[in-house]
């Protein structure tokens, strides 16, 4: 309510706030708002999902019989374990602890790595076993009408599930430098808290491929 | 701003203290992140994409002027309406009035310095830019055919144009609308003046949140559809192609899901600037402001829920057909509050036919042409009648130039001096509106009639009788374009010759008018305290004429 915007004098205060709680609520709206578009790009590959699920079942329980559960039951762990530390990493923002904020998003990212890192593996046996549509496919004699779909449709959820890793090792790396200069405070760590936010979010989409891909249509089929 | 005297420093503001004189180089507009600026770069680039869209409508007038497919073979000519729609759609419609008006009276309206993410505000910009450059690459290229849906299998199977590059350009335009709607929603909600409380914004920042909202929620849905077509391309994976096992009316669900909310993108801003105007120019508080406000979201909301009235003959159940079509006429509840109140709001008003006011009235007859003649199309035994014929072509003409482009020009008359500092020719601008009004039904009404005889779109060549209607419609484009170039020329002008303009010429009620025009770089030199209703002009005497 003055004219200090005009000054050099405003801290960690963008210019065209008025004061940082009002910044940081601003922010905080803005990644949530932003997740909501999140999920409605992933709806519409859920939305896909259900539908050829409806039409190919025997390719979708064939397809699941494909992939490794032990796999993907380490990552889903692998990933948990990663919303945790960077839960923990929020936490530290906000008593003022910069070190350790930057050591648990060092850590968050480390996850991140052992999960990519698993998923490269798994792609891998993919190709070997030619399941990958448009690169390897010779799935052989016995796949079901409609498999082709099942796998091009795991590599479009997983990949871009994938992508949103990435991006998110782009956003820590950048939030754990910002920490270790310093830039954080208990009254200013609205970085920390909307990536943590962010994080989450992917987390949480995994949650749900998981089961959807893994471990449905294995029961559906009666196990193996 | 509450009384008509205006704050003394408006008239001895120093020439530095704006926004346009805070930096010349071409840097300082290209890295700008001023909201004002960044509506300006919005302008000059949709007005470019507008010219572009505009000449294949010039292409597609003349071909028709014929029965004898002349001109053009068809296949020139299915790249001439998809280029024509493309552009005009995602790089004119969509972004337009959110872009321009949106970005630089947002955070004026509101009392804030800026948007609430300056940054990503010139992010999206690039965005567009880009997705536009490579649109227009892919025209260069050869252009596509598919019509401005992309339907599979046009855009899959039997694709033979620049489809990927065109709809890359898309995708990448779409994250540009996508952060302007993030934005915006940030914006409306933290950075509202002390004392500005919800039902005092004005309702041009209620339909924007409306808007923003539809572009949160269905913009992604077409980025992942667009992303299953160049998967579906790239990797032979069946999921629209019925060859590969795909299901080409999930494209078509997928796509409406978005495209039809997109109408609402496109419509609503209009409705907001509309209500800005009647209110100004009638010098009373719009009838009903909180039902016209809640009718906005009213429209967020159902046109989520409206899609199928796109499919009515593509093979979905008759079920859904049943459902979809009273959702449909559902839709005109909240639009006809909208218009009613606005006619409400002129009864016993002190109207002043301005400039921007013709374009209000033209808007009232034509959305409501556009929006009836959409309750026809609701109903499913009409449709099955007119579908894909000129009936369908009129309809969303009269809905996205005679609602949409109408508002925008009005907007623009009546912000200029706000933009710029100075006045446009008032003679002049009367007798644009009046042409483009004229024009717009010559050219327009008789694809009523020749869509009810039964002349279906999308074709190159005609039967004999409909000639004397599409020569009516090629005459009355030509009015329309000559109305759409004299505004062009006379607001160029303006920059250099108009008459200077004080802070608010129309004595018109709101924040942006407390600013001086051009604003100065920081909007205010401090942030107002908001102590009245939006549109309290019982105090405000019109300016004299």
């Amino acid at each position: 309510m003055s004219d200090s915007h005009t000054t050099a004098a405003r801290g960690p205060l963008d210019h065209h706030f008025e004061t940082l709680e009002q910044q940081n609520e601003t922010c905080s709206i803005g990644m949530w708002a932003f997740l909501v578009q999140e999920v409605m790009f992933f709806g519409g590959l859920f939305a896909c999902y259900i539908v050829f699920r409806y039409v190919y079942p025997e390719a979708y329980q064939w397809g699941s019989d494909h992939l490794d559960v032990k796999l993907g039951t380490f990552n889903t762990a692998v990933l948990i374990g990663s919303s945790l530390t960077m839960a923990l990493g929020v936490r530290c923002a906000q008593i003022g602890q910069k070190g350790r904020t930057a050591g648990f998003i060092l850590l968050t990212m480390l996850l991140a790595c052992v999960f990519l890192g698993v998923k490269w593996v798994e792609y891998g046996h993919k190709f070997h076993d030619g399941l990958i549509p448009g690169v390897a496919w010779d799935p052989g004699p016995g796949a079901p009408n409609g498999s082709r779909t099942f796998f091009g449709l795991y590599f479009a959820m997983t990949g871009m599930h994938a992508l949103h890793m990435i991006v998110g090792l782009v956003l820590m790396t950048f939030v754990a430098v910002r920490s270790l200069r310093g830039r954080y405070s208990p009254q200013n760590y609205i970085g920390v808290e909307v990536l943590g936010l962010y994080w989450h979010f992917v987390d949480l989409v995994w949650i749900f491929l998981f089961p959807l891909l893994y471990l449905l249509g294995r029961h559906a089929g009666g196990g193996h | 701003m509450t009384t008509s005297a205006r704050p003394s420093y408006l008239a001895t503001q120093p020439k530095e203290d704006n926004y346009l004189s805070a930096g010349y180089g071409v840097k300082s507009w290209l890295l700008t992140v001023d909201h004002k600026r960044i509506a300006l770069l919005y302008l000059i680039s949709l007005t470019a994409f507008f010219c572009v869209g505009g000449m294949f409508a010039v292409l597609i007038r003349l071909e028709l002027l014929t029965p004898q497919g002349d001109l053009f073979q068809s296949e020139i000519y299915n790249r001439l309406f998809t280029m024509h729609g493309t552009f005009m759609v995602f790089f004119f419609l969509l972004p337009s009035i959110p872009a321009v008006f949106g970005n630089f009276l947002l955070p004026l309206m509101l009392g804030a310095r800026d948007v609430a993410f300056p940054k990503l505000n010139l992010l999206s910009w690039y965005l567009y830019v880009v997705g536009g450059l490579l649109s227009f690459g892919a025209m260069l290229a050869g252009g596509v055919d598919t019509g401005w849906t992309f339907y599979t299998p046009y855009s899959s199977t039997y694709a033979n144009s620049q489809v990927i590059v065109s709809a890359v350009g898309i995708f990448i335009a779409g994250f540009a609308s996508i952060l302007t709607g993030v934005n915006f929603i940030a914006t409306i909600h933290k950075m509202r003046a002390p004392g500005l409380t919800w039902f005092r914004l004005p309702l041009f920042v209620w339909a924007h949140y409306a808007t923003s909202l539809i572009m949160v929620l269905g913009t992604p849905v077409v980025a992942v559809t667009i992303l299953l077509v160049a998967i579906e391309r790239l990797f032979h994976v069946g999921i629209f192609d019925p060859a590969l096992g795909g299901d080409p009316i999930l494209f078509q669900h997928l796509f409406w899901f978005y495209s039809h909310p997109a109408v609402y993108i496109m419509i609503l801003p209009a409705m907001g600037i509309m209500s800005e105007i009647i209110a100004c120019f009638s010098r009373k508080r719009i009838f009903g402001y909180k039902i016209v406000a809640m009718s906005s979201l009213a429209i967020a909301v159902l046109g989520f829920l409206v899609w199928g009235h796109h499919m009515f003959v593509s093979g979905q159940s008759l079920m859904a057909g049943f459902i979809f079509s009273i959702l449909t006429m559902l839709v005109a509840v909240p639009s006809a509050i909208k218009v009613f109140n606005w006619t409400a709001t002129l009864y016993r008003g002190s109207i002043s036919m301005k400039t921007p006011m013709l374009y209000a009235m033209g808007f009232i007859g034509l959305f409501t042409i556009g929006g009836l003649t959409g309750v026809f199309l609701a109903t499913l035994s009409v449709d099955v009648h007119v579908h894909d014929t000129y009936f369908i072509v009129a309809h969303f003409h009269y809905v996205m130039v005679g609602g949409v482009v109408m508002m925008y020009m009005g907007g623009l008359h009546f912000w200029w001096s706000k933009f710029v500092g100075r006045m446009y020719p008032e003679g002049l601008a009367r007798v644009a509106a009046v042409l483009i009004f004229a024009g717009f039904n010559l050219t327009f009404f008789p694809q009523f009639i020749l869509g009810y005889l039964g002349m279906p779109r999308r074709y190159h060549a005609y039967p004999e009788e409909f000639q004397v209607l599409n020569v009516f419609s090629t005459a009355g484009a030509s009015v329309l374009g000559l109305g759409f170039a004299l505004p062009l020329c006379y607001l160029i002008w303006s920059l250099k010759y108009g008459k200077r303009a004080d802070g608010n010429p129309e004595n018109a009620a709101g924040l942006e008018w407390t600013t001086t025009s051009p604003p100065p770089k920081h909007n205010f030199h401090s942030i107002p305290v908001v102590t009245e209703e939006a549109y309290d002009y019982t105090q405000r005497e019109a300016p004299g004429v």
